[in-house]
């Protein structure tokens, strides 16, 4: 299954849920250009909620590297939300869970925001 | 789904080679692919001889999956080796043949009594392990891109690279536990 993005806006932050595959030639295209729009129309809070990711491959990690050091580096904050235990223990791995900002629930994620 | 990937037709007791139709019928499975299979008492073993595509990637990936499930790993341990098989076919596919319509990669999956032994190769320019970045290293951290080794090792048991001129085949293997009647 290809990777699915749906957007919505809660006080100020862009809510990305993705669901399916985050793979080299699907999700990994698909987040790269879902996060791209979003800061293109202006918004660089982001919260990428991964409760429904059930797979991500080297590929897949590599993108959400690109994407929170593309944010960061444009002066916005881009956040990690419901980690799958697969995801976590990549993340355990590769030595990125101490990297990204983690939540395990949206009303938290979205106050951990700078306002 | 793919009925080519099941592997229950090979006969146990022979050791014959088997060349297995190709596909079926989809259009992007092209007509050079094959697979072979080949059998005895102790030993099963299937391969594949793939395009430089995405698909491949997928399909390679599948198979491990199955036998994994065959040669009795648990529940946790079957992602983690199609994981690692996954990125050892990315790698001939992206980096080794670089997408090369005209270069093909092979994948074999061997069961023995001891272990599931996993051979994927290319045609490309080759892979020197030793000048892999280490993608823990505070300035690899943040990179896009380098953990598809790591990760192979991480779920691995041994990962052997060899030099094929051209070409570079990853032999990845798990070992099995007594406790793993499988296959």
């Amino acid at each position: 299954m290809s990777m699915k993005v749906k957007t919505r806006q809660v006080d100020g932050i862009t809510i990305l849920d993705l669901s399916g595959r985050i793979t080299l030639g699907e999700g990994s295209v698909t987040i790269r250009d879902a996060v791209r729009d979003v800061l293109a129309k202006g918004s660089n809070k982001i919260l990428l909620n991964l409760g429904d990711i059930n797979y991500i491959d080297s590929s897949g990690i590599g993108e959400l590297v690109s994407a929170f050091t593309t944010v960061k580096n444009g002066g916005g904050e881009l956040k990690l939300l419901n980690l799958t235990k697969k995801v976590h223990d990549l993340l355990q791995i590769t030595k990125l869970y101490t990297v990204f900002d983690i939540k395990d629930d949206e009303a938290t994620a979205i106050s951990a925001f700078t306002k | 789904m793919l009925d080519s990937l099941d592997i229950r037709e090979i006969h146990k007791h022979t050791a014959i080679i088997a060349v297995v139709g190709s596909y079926d019928g989809r259009d992007d499975w092209h007509t050079g692919n094959s697979r072979t299979a080949l059998a005895d008492s102790t030993t099963s073993r299937v391969s594949y001889t793939l395009d430089s595509s995405l698909d491949s990637v997928n399909k390679i990936e599948q198979v491990a999956e199955q036998c994994a499930q065959r040669a009795g790993f648990d529940e946790d341990t079957i992602p983690q080796i199609a994981m690692a098989v996954r990125e050892a076919a990315v790698n001939a596919v992206l980096h080794g043949n670089a997408y090369d319509s005209t270069k093909h990669i092979t994948a074999s999956f061997e069961t023995t009594a001891d272990s599931l032994i996993i051979r994927v190769a290319d045609q490309g320019l080759g892979l020197d392990p030793d000048k892999i970045p280490d993608p823990l290293a505070p300035e690899n951290i943040l990179r896009g891109s380098g953990r598809g080794i790591f990760l192979i090792k991480a779920f691995m048991d041994e990962v052997n690279f060899r030099q094929l001129h051209p070409g570079t085949e990853l032999t990845l293997i798990k070992h099995r536990t007594p406790a793993q009647p499988g296959t």
